[in-house]
């Protein structure tokens, strides 16, 4: 449905996006994570034509975005961050508007309307101004706004940012009931909203692609500690071999150091074991000096880190 | 060609459902009414004096008072344009509607002209409200049908290269005051340069002449046809949309 390719965004002198690339299958819920100016904005707007890229392709159900920007167009419903309300007018003239300027059918306008309004359950606010709206109910009109239509895409940008938790989780729950007809692309930066509502996540920070995945294996992939960096003084031939005879190591690195019989080690170890303990028990057994020992691979948790305490300020 | 009545009807109503429309139009037939009220008076102490001279040929109701007070208008409207146009691309950008009509399966051309005949269209309604003072002439006095006709052909001619730029100008930024500040800007420009076109000596005074827009009103407000002041404001209507169809194009590449 989406093929994202070698995509580089610049801002002056900054790569906003740098490099991205990865594709989205029909029906899929891919979840875009990251911090925030890490370039999910960014990428979305270009997706869905707001903005060129620099360099590399979108296509969009075989269509390119940059020379076929109206066919892409036509197929995409898009919610941006701030949601495009005109706050003078009526939500349902509003909605009619948008309809209008989507293609949908003159005489099929009203129905349209008012099934996006019950999908949103705004229909109690079709007859106010947009302006006297709260937070929550802008949020969902902006969100029917991207639903006129039917458009096989839907692009959303932060769809539960402004949201009451009880909103939160009935959006999420049409999220995923969207995805039986769309093919939906959501970011966000709360990690549980991710591991409950998408099929696949790409992880972005300053720009790069950091991760993608489904959801449980990038879980497990954070629990187990996957490589460990050891610093150790003693006869590098020695230690390597202790090491690489320690259940559940898959393979040592060695890295010799400008001081003599010091190396740091990277081991590799199976998912879901923790060999530390083991590892240290051993050196300290053989006499080594055990100078540091941590585990590596920190740039990704950092990331999930900064992500899980944005929840908890959400909460 | 319907995506842009659409954009076009909205923004009317937009215009026309918020006080906008009723203050710009509002103030316009205020100062525009206290010119015709004054020029009518003059005119008047004018014909009475003759009358007392016993000169049988009454005096020219189309060159002594509809002419100065076309030109008077065409002044004004310098003065009104910016609030007519300021909002037309700023406010969309600001409130991030744009965002909605550029991802909208539109064309920049769609979103630009019906954006234009919005404007434009409160800017006809505004200057064809005056032609109620015409019609009080027409009542109790014997003008001419034609010069009038032509001379309001002339303003809206001029209005349109004015409701373009501004436009234009509205599409650079997302500031409203910006707009309207820069708009007016404009529009002074385009006035001062004909006085300027006196002293800039053999090369630059005819050109200066020539872009002054006051100057190309010269001959429609004495009733006078000329297609080459009809070129000379279509070619800057032109002109101008272009240029806003180059900002839009240009502002997503900036992001």
């Amino acid at each position: 449905m989406i093929e994202v390719k070698n995509l580089v965004k610049h801002y002056g002198s900054v790569r906003a996006v740098d490099d991205i690339s990865f594709t989205v299958e029909k029906g899929e819920i891919l979840g875009f994570l990251g911090p925030n100016a890490a370039g999910k904005t960014t990428t979305m707007r270009i997706i869905t034509g707001f903005m060129p890229a620099s360099s590399g392709t979108v296509k969009v159900a075989g269509f390119d975005v940059f020379d076929q920007g109206l066919e892409v167009k036509k197929r995409i419903g898009y919610l941006p961050e701030n949601p495009p309300l005109y706050s003078d007018m009526r939500v349902v003239d509003y909605l009619r508007f948008v309809a209008a300027i989507k293609g949908v059918d003159k005489k099929t306008i009203d129905v349209e309307v008012h099934r996006v309004a019950e999908r949103m359950s705004i229909t109690d606010a079709l007859e106010k101004h947009i302006s006297k709206l709260s937070k929550g109910y802008k949020q969902r009109v902006g969100f029917a706004q991207a639903l006129l239509n039917n458009p096989p895409l839907l692009v959303l940008d932060e769809p539960t940012i402004g949201l009451d938790p009880k909103q939160i989780i009935e959006v999420r729950e049409l999220i995923k009931s969207l995805a039986h007809e769309h093919t939906v692309i959501l970011s966000t930066h709360i990690l549980p909203e991710v591991s409950m509502t998408c099929n696949r996540v790409v992880i972005i920070n300053e720009g790069k692609v950091v991760a993608m995945d489904t959801p449980d294996n990038l879980t497990a992939r954070l629990k187990g500690s996957e490589s460990i960096l050891l610093e150790i003084e003693g006869a590098i031939q020695d230690v390597q071999n202790e090491l690489e005879r320690t259940p559940n190591v898959l393979s040592v690195a060695v890295q010799p150091l400008a001081i003599p019989d010091t190396a740091q080690y990277v081991v590799e170890s199976t998912v879901g074991f923790d060999v530390r303990k083991e590892l240290a028990a051993r050196i300290v057994k053989n006499g080594w000096g055990l100078l540091e020992m941590k585990t590596s691979g920190l740039s990704l948790e950092e990331i999930f880190l900064r992500l899980t305490t944005k929840e908890e300020e959400v909460n | 060609m319907g995506n842009m009545f659409t954009i076009f009807k909205r923004d009317v109503r937009s215009y026309f459902s918020s006080p906008i429309a009723y203050v710009v139009i509002g103030l316009f037939l205020a100062v525009t009414g206290i010119f015709f009220y004054l020029m009518l008076t003059s005119f008047l102490q004018y014909s009475y004096a003759a009358m007392m001279q016993r000169q049988n040929v009454p005096l020219n109701v189309n060159l002594m008072m509809i002419r100065p007070f076309l030109l008077n208008t065409c002044v004004i409207i310098l003065f009104m344009i910016p609030m007519i146009t300021m909002r037309s691309f700023s406010e969309d950008k600001k409130s991030g509607t744009m965002e909605l009509l550029l991802t909208s399966p539109l064309t920049n051309w769609q979103i630009i002209l019906g954006k234009f005949f919005a404007t434009y269209f409160l800017f006809v309604v505004m200057t064809l409200v005056t032609f109620l003072f015409m019609i009080f002439l027409f009542i109790w006095g014997k003008p001419q049908l034609m010069p009038v006709l032509i001379g309001y052909l002339g303003l809206l001619l001029m209005g349109a290269a004015l409701v373009a730029l501004g436009n234009f100008i509205s599409s650079l930024t997302e500031n409203q005051i910006v707009a309207a500040v820069g708009t007016f800007a404009g529009t002074m420009f385009l006035w001062v340069i004909g006085f300027a076109a006196d002293f800039a000596g053999k090369i630059f005074g005819p050109f200066f002449g020539y872009i002054s827009i006051v100057q190309h009103f010269e001959d429609f407000s004495k009733g006078v046809f000329d297609t080459s002041h009809l070129v000379f404001y279509l070619s800057l209507t032109f002109l101008m949309l272009f240029c806003t169809y180059q900002s839009v194009e240009s502002s997503k590449w900036r992001g």
